[in-house]
């Protein structure tokens, strides 16, 4: 699949950003972080400026933007449709809650109900987002049940660095944070490696036996019925060589795993303004591993479409 | 909505004959031909003289060689939508501009819907549905629905433009709902098949394999030829012929 | 449903629904839309099968174009061309208005003039000629469909230096044919699709009659007939053979004759047809020396005779009630004569034509060659269909059945297109007519006005040429032995070309491709100007391309253009067009009037003739004219006999003025139907003024169905010889008989062993003696024949992708995006030999040069074989398209390393790179190496040609196209 910038960035900004979200909601709501102007304020902006700045991109991603709001009306079938409801709903108790915790200092009450329907909302949108891919079967990669869990693991993992920056950055920081952080990032670079192993054994029924109905023996492309590249092949005819997938799968191992527990395992020993910088610094370095992760995401995963061009 | 029809009507549909397409990109363009003044219209072609062209259309043929122990042989493999009867090309859009029709079963897109999300082309393994870049929305074929049922085209033409114009009679029309329909029968008698099965979509259009090495090949039960009988050989032979 | 389904493609399983009233859907799917305002019937030129069409007109424009379901041709079909039309027709590199070069020739430096000053510089140089000598305008027509205009135009002119593209094309075929069974592949004749059991396609077949053979192909498939191919390449029609025999390019007439051979052996030969229809007992004096040896033992009335083998008499041939040997030898009037049949055997029973000994050389295992004759054996012997209908044959024999033999044939390109391709289409037909199976239920028909007689009547004019006289016939004929050619006493050729010249004895098409290299070498002459037309002889209609182009653009001495003026007619802005001085717009097939003439290549099939027209559906948007109505008005204001009326004004109009009223013999003009001043005489008739007004009401075509009685045994059947002679095809109601044994072909040999007042010069006698065998014999073709096979071990062919007509499709918007690149074909042991995969970019070399082009790998041909699509390689600046078009920059032209010439003979003689017999272009004799290029010369083609000037007032084509978002706008608006 064509890897275009605008599903990377809004996939890896939305995650980070509802993660974020779930977290200042449940732990903000509840009183685990007290109400703090100025804290608040750079979570719950952080939080929604990454929700929105993603859904931004993403509508870059339409042919028609000007029509967008069409696309909540089929939440009866469509996981996008379900998506862009669901983000959209989530805009409210999220709101709610900036009010109540960032503006009126309150928690508790209608402010923690709020907060825990914002991080219900956020979780359901990252679910909403995973179903998106997990759902389309023409995609082996993608329609496996790696792809969901994955979608939570990563938007809990970016989410929870971000949050530890911030924490560290208003000297709130705790072990229990960073240990988490460490934990759901190991936790994530494992259901990576899962991923891609599973990925990587992956049989899929689907041939180009099966999509020709020629059955038996070996069927191979001899001609495109064009020359040229097609709105099929740009799409979804995306081909990466096996070299580079390798070396981006390191990079992103590098940049959202490795580096950031790292970083995080530094953070342990450091007083706070090394603490906040590194922990700013694992936050930045896993959001762009993100984007490299993503962009993998799309560029390894494989369309039936492609059997018929013999790609 | 694109919640499928809990049932349609009827299952209109094509039939291909792979055993006896020639690859002539006949119902290529007579498609591309009717319908970028059609339903969809227009059909947008960029860089139509350039080296980047590319266009929309509904209907490729692309060429295989399938090689088995038995043989080789080169098949011509129209691709067009198959008009799934469980298309997620239509439960995944999220405006409800892609849809099946509960009447006949036509999968299509009301264009004044389409967002232009491209999700519908992901979620359909065989590629039948096209970007139009230049007008943002996406594009397929519709079965000619306005061709089928049109008052204004005389009545024997209401069938595909690719039907109507295949010259060696690879396609075929009808309602494959309809069990003693002439398609349904057509795919009955020659094992008509769906593509990409596994994927449970439930493909409308069949296609009809090629009848090499099955029991439907052309066999000439011929002995082997024999020489004339020895005396004066053939020249005798023929002289014993005109004697008869 | 009204009457009866019309068209090909109405089985059950694709007629409309029992019910085609729209559903109540409820989305609000306009199912029925206004489709056109008006419908045009005419007939169809994106290639040259001169299908039916119906143009739908919408607020003027084109909406689209369908097949016509009535035509005989097409019967409601269209291919992948035909349904691209719109995008020919609105082609961005269409001319717009009459052009004089200004720039050098080739450059594309051109000012736009006015229509009367391109007659005016027209006419007073072809009036010099004319005055002083005719034969130094040499008129070429290329893809000519109005060759009974030109022809005879040519003819009224006074040149003999006529002829269309078929020397270049398929000569081979019709040539094969028309000395054989008086009729030909082709397009002449078809299988009887709806009987035949056993089909066998020779050759590349989908460049003619591609409708017709593709409703056949289906017909075949639905009936479950065995389809066998035999072709190097396995695509297209080939694809869906039952049998594809891969074979080693131009051994064909070694594979027919193992068949032959193996027949012959098992007595698997129907001896009554041979009798019957063919010239198998007629008596051939063997008199080694003699200056008659070799030809027909012939009574005092020039009547060949036969040997009755009761009577133990000489017979007349055509006698019915004689009993005549077929074998034996004879000893009449002191001389001695075996049968033809008798030469027959000795021959093609030779071990030289047993499977084993041509096994290897065709690259088909001997095992298949015997299983293929046994299965022609099998059908045609034991399968036998006799349809239940009463005819009578020539003699008045009657006949209570009509019986035939169900193996069918065809064949094209893939065998006319080697240097031995006249004698393998010989050898093919012998092959049919051994079997029985020519003009018979199930096997190969007649379409007429064929069969005429082996050969045809009319001998080529141009023995005296004169200043100011027309030519006593036509320019092209068929020649019967040497007294016939067009040669001067010392054996110079008189035509430009050499046709009919001992380099090209039996050209019936002359040969256009030799034109520009003769022309420009003054050999045998100077000319003054070449006029063409719509053929595009500086790019892939040549071979050679970079020398063609470098003499097309060559000075003498003094600074003159050696060919020293061109005039051509095209519609579209093609890589010939650069070389013109003088450039006259031709129109879109949509815009003007054409006839599809009996008198040239018509649209009948096998039962039953028919005809056909074109009429402007469109007007022309552009200062352009029918090449046609031009041609006429430059024959009057030359005042060429019948083009002016006695007091000098022009006799016809226009072209549709002449379609109607020119008669060609009395009572024959262009058009068969709807003749007589009231319209309802057939075939013969006064000229009808309303007669294309009868066309257009009928659909733009006329067809007459035969009786029962008259479909088949064409060349035997009285009632049908009846027919022909009434309509005009045939002189007189005499059978047809197929002349396995080629008299004419003798008459050229006994020329060459010295006999005969026109005797060939010293040189050319040993070619003469070999080629012009009267019985088909097979040889290497000649390219083969000298170049090291070590060092250019590669057959090199090239194929017409179905989807284009040679150079035109690319202009075309839609069907270029389907093929704008070409890749060369390689089989996959070959290119792991090689060391090379897919997509590598490779030099293909041969012994005329190297093109540049990217591979693809391939299982479907045969191993010793490369081959890639024709004419996708096209040069910057041409057609319309961008400089980045993948065709002027990955595209390659194969023509560039295909010579135009033989390698030097041991007198130093070059010949045309042709068949020896017909000038046929030997395209396929092509040998090749591929190498591997150096990386950095991977991704673009060579060589590269300088880009071509637009011509005035052209604009750059769009770079986007919405094409019929208006329909659908004018629909929404009125909603």
């Amino acid at each position: 699949m064509h890897p275009a910038f605008s599903v990377v960035f809004f996939t890896t900004a939305t995650g980070a950003g509802y993660g974020l979200l779930a977290l200042l909601g449940v732990l903000g709501g509840l009183q685990v972080i007290s109400p703090d102007f100025w804290l608040g304020l750079i979570g719950m902006g952080l939080a929604l400026g990454l929700i929105v700045a993603g859904l931004l991109s993403s509508t870059g991603h339409l042919g028609r933007p000007e029509r967008a709001w069409r696309a909540f009306s089929q939440w009866r079938s469509s996981w996008l449709s379900r998506e862009g409801v669901a983000s959209v709903i989530t805009f409210i108790p999220a709101g709610l809650f900036g009010i109540g915790w960032v503006f009126l200092g309150r928690t508790g009450g209608w402010v923690a109900i709020a907060g825990l329907l914002a991080s219900i909302g956020a979780v359901v949108t990252v679910c909403t987002t995973g179903m998106i891919y997990a759902s389309l079967k023409p995609i082996a990669q993608w329609h496996s049940r790696f792809t969901l869990p994955g979608y939570l693991i990563f938007s809990a993992m970016t989410g929870s660095v971000l949050l530890n920056a911030l924490l560290q950055g208003f000297a709130l920081g705790s072990k229990t944070v960073l240990a988490t952080c460490i934990l759901v990032t190991l936790l994530g670079w494992g259901w990576k490696l899962a991923t891609w192993r599973y990925n990587d054994r992956l049989e899929i029924a689907t041939t180009a036996n099966t999509a020709t109905g020629l059955a038996g023996g070996s069927v191979r492309s001899l001609e495109w019925p064009h020359t040229e590249e097609n709105y099929l092949l740009k799409e979804m005819g995306f081909r990466i060589a096996r070299k580079h997938s390798t070396r981006l799968r390191q990079i992103t191992q590098g940049l959202a795993f490795a580096l950031p527990v790292l970083l995080l395992a530094a953070t342990f020993a450091l007083p706070r303004p090394f603490a906040a910088a590194l922990s700013l610094l694992a936050a930045i370095v896993q959001f762009a591993g993100m984007l490299v992760e993503r962009w993998l995401f799309f560029a390894e995963a494989k369309h039936t479409v492609t059997l018929y061009y013999g790609r | 909505m694109t919640c499928l029809p809990s049932q349609s009507g009827k299952k209109l549909g094509l039939v291909i004959d792979l055993d006896t397409c020639v690859g002539c990109q006949a119902c290529v363009t007579a498609c591309k031909e009717w319908n970028t003044g059609g339903h969809m219209a227009p059909l947008t072609d960029i860089d139509p003289y350039g080296g980047h062209v590319d266009g929309v259309w509904f209907n490729r043929v692309h060429s295989y060689e399938h090689t088995t122990e038995m043989g080789g042989r080169t098949v011509n493999f129209p691709r067009s939508c198959l008009h799934c009867e469980t298309p997620a090309c239509v439960t995944v859009c999220p405006t409800g501009a892609s849809y099946k029709r509960a009447s006949d079963g036509i999968v299509l897109i009301d264009e004044d819907k389409c967002i232009g999300c491209k999700l519908c082309s992901w979620a359909c393994p065989y590629g039948a549905r096209e970007f139009d870049t230049d007008v943002g929305v996406m594009k397929k074929c519709t079965l000619c629905v306005d061709r089928i049922y049109n008052d204004n085209l005389a009545e024997e033409d209401r069938v595909p433009a690719c039907v109507a114009a295949c010259p060696t009679s690879a396609r075929h029309f009808g309602d494959l709902g309809d069990p003693l329909s002439a398609v349904s029968q057509l795919v009955a008698e020659r094992g008509g098949v769906d593509l990409m099965p596994e994927l449970g979509y439930r493909p409308t259009n069949k296609y009809l394999p090629p009848r090499a090495h099955t029991t439907r090949a052309a066999s000439v039960a011929a002995p082997a030829l024999e020489p004339v009988r020895a005396e004066g050989g053939f020249l005798g032979w023929v002289d014993r012929m005109l004697s008869n | 449903m009204q009457g009866p389904p019309r068209g090909a493609n109405s089985a059950p399983s694709q007629r409309p629904l029992a019910d085609t009233r729209a559903p109540d859907e409820g989305d609000g799917v306009d199912t029925s839309p206004d489709v056109s305002d008006s419908i045009a019937k005419t007939t169809c030129y994106m290639c040259a099968c001169r299908c039916g069409i119906d143009v739908h007109i919408k607020d003027g424009k084109v909406r689209y174009i369908n097949g016509n379901k009535d035509h005989p041709v097409n019967r409601g079909v269209i291919c992948g061309k035909g349904s691209s039309g719109i995008m020919q027709h609105y082609s961005p590199a269409r001319l717009k208005k009459p052009l004089l070069r200004t720039g050098p020739r080739g450059s594309g430096e051109f000012r736009e003039i006015e229509w009367e000053e391109a007659f005016s510089i027209a006419t007073e140089r072809l009036s010099a000629i004319r005055r002083t000598d005719p034969k130094k305008l040499a008129f070429f027509t290329g893809r000519d469909q109005s060759q009974s205009l030109t022809g005879w135009w040519a003819s009224q002119f006074g040149t003999p230096n006529f002829a269309a593209h078929g020397g270049f094309c398929s000569v081979n075929m019709a040539a094969g044919g028309l000395y054989t069974i008086g009729g030909s592949f082709w397009e002449f004749g078809e299988p009887d699709w709806d009987n035949t059991k056993y089909f066998m396609l020779f050759g590349v077949a989908e460049d003619h009659d591609s409708n017709p053979i593709k409703i056949g192909l289906g017909k075949l498939k639905a009936r479950g007939a065995k389809v066998v191919s035999i072709n190097p390449c396995r695509t297209g029609y080939n694809a869906i053979a039952d049998d594809w025999i891969g074979i080693r390019p131009g051994t064909d007439g070694l594979f027919v004759f193992a068949l032959i051979h193996e027949l012959l052996k098992a007595g698997r030969v129907d001896l009554d047809y041979l009798l019957r229809y063919t010239n198998a007992h007629v008596l051939v004096i063997h008199e080694p020396g003699a200056a008659d040896d070799g030809l027909f033992v012939r009574d005092a009335h020039g009547n060949p005779l036969a040997w009755d083998r009761v009577a133990k008499t000489p017979v007349s041939a055509t006698d019915a009630g004689a009993k005549p040997a077929l074998t034996g030898s004879f000893t009449i009037g002191g001389r001695h004569c075996v049968p033809v049949f008798q030469l027959i055997a000795d021959r093609y029973l030779d071990d030289s034509y047993a499977p084993d000994a041509v096994a290897e050389r065709c690259g088909i295992a001997a095992d298949t060659i015997r299983r293929i004759a046994a299965e022609l054996a099998h059908v045609a012997f034991k399968q036998t269909i006799e349809l239940p209908i009463a005819w009578t044959d020539w003699a008045g024999r009657r006949h209570e059945t009509i019986k035939g033999r169900p193996v069918s044939m065809h064949a094209m390109r893939g065998i006319s297109a080697h240097s031995n391709g006249f004698h393998t289409c010989r050898a093919i037909h012998l092959l049919q007519v051994l079997l029985g199976t020519v003009d018979v239920p199930g096997g190969f028909r007649f379409k007429p006005p064929y069969p005429r007689s082996a050969p045809p009547g009319p001998k080529p004019a141009g023995k005296t040429v004169k200043p100011m006289t027309p030519l006593d016939s036509m320019p092209l004929g068929f020649v019967c032995g040497p007294d016939d050619l067009l040669v001067d006493e010392a054996g110079t050729p008189v035509r430009i070309d050499k046709a009919y010249s001992w380099d090209a004895p039996l050209a019936a098409h002359g040969l256009m491709h030799t034109v520009i290299r003769n022309a420009w070498a003054g050999d045998p002459y100077r000319i003054d100007t070449l006029m063409m037309y719509m053929s595009n002889m500086a790019w892939n209609s040549s071979m050679n391309t970079v020398e063609t182009i470098a003499m097309l653009t060559d000075h003498d001495g003094a600074g003159n253009y050696k060919i020293p003026f061109i005039i051509y007619s095209d519609a579209y802005y093609s890589e010939t067009v650069p070389f013109a001085d003088l450039v006259l717009p031709d129109t879109t097939y949509l815009e003007r009037h054409d006839c599809i003439s009996l008198l040239d290549r018509p649209i009948s099939h096998a039962d039953g003739p028919g005809d056909a027209i074109r009429h402007p559906v469109v007007e022309p948007d552009r200062d352009v004219r029918p090449f046609q109505s031009v041609l006429i008005e430059l024959g009057a204001r030359l005042g060429l006999p019948g083009f002016v009326d006695e007091d000098g004004s022009a006799r016809y109009r226009d072209y549709a003025d002449y379609i109607v009223n020119h008669e060609r013999t009395p009572g024959i003009g262009p058009l068969a139907g709807w003749r007589g001043k009231d319209g309802t005489s057939t075939g013969r008739g006064e000229a009808n003024p309303d007669q294309l007004q009868r066309y257009i009401d009928n659909g733009g075509f006329w067809h007459h169905d035969f009786a029962d009685d008259q479909r088949y045994y064409k060349m035997a059947n009285r009632s049908y010889l009846d027919f022909a002679e009434s309509m005009g095809f045939i002189p007189k109601a005499e059978p047809i008989v197929f002349q396995l044994y080629s008299e004419p072909l003798q008459r050229f040999r006994l020329a060459a062993r010295g006999h005969g007042p026109v005797l060939p010069p010293k040189g050319d006698r040993q070619r003469i003696e070999t080629y012009m065998d009267p019985l088909p014999f097979w040889y290497t073709p000649f390219e083969e024949a000298v170049v090291d096979l070590e060092k250019y071990p590669l057959h090199a062919l090239t194929q017409r992708p179905m989807h284009m007509y040679h150079s035109w499709g690319s202009q075309n918007a839609w069907l270029r995006q389907i093929t704008s690149q070409n890749r060369l074909f390689v089989h996959h042991q070959t290119a792991a030999g090689l060391g090379l995969v897919d997509d590598d970019w490779v030099w293909i070399e041969s012994i005329n040069g190297r093109v540049k082009g990217q591979i693809k790998l391939i299982d479907g041909v045969n191993e010793s074989t490369v081959w890639t699509w024709n004419a996708i390689g096209k040069r910057r600046g041409s057609w319309g398209l961008k400089d980045d078009a993948a065709e002027s920059n990955r595209g390659f032209l194969l023509n560039h390393i295909i010579g135009d010439q033989t390698s030097a003979d041991v007198n130093g003689k070059r010949y045309s790179n042709s068949d020896p017999v017909t000038g046929q272009a030997a395209w396929f004799d092509l040998r090749v190496r591929i190498v591997k290029c150096a990386a950095e010369e991977a991704g673009f083609t060579e060589p590269q040609f300088e880009r071509f000037q637009q011509p005035p007032h052209f604009e750059p084509s769009p770079d986007k196209l919405t094409f019929g978002a208006e329909f659908r706008r004018a629909r929404e608006a009125t909603e």
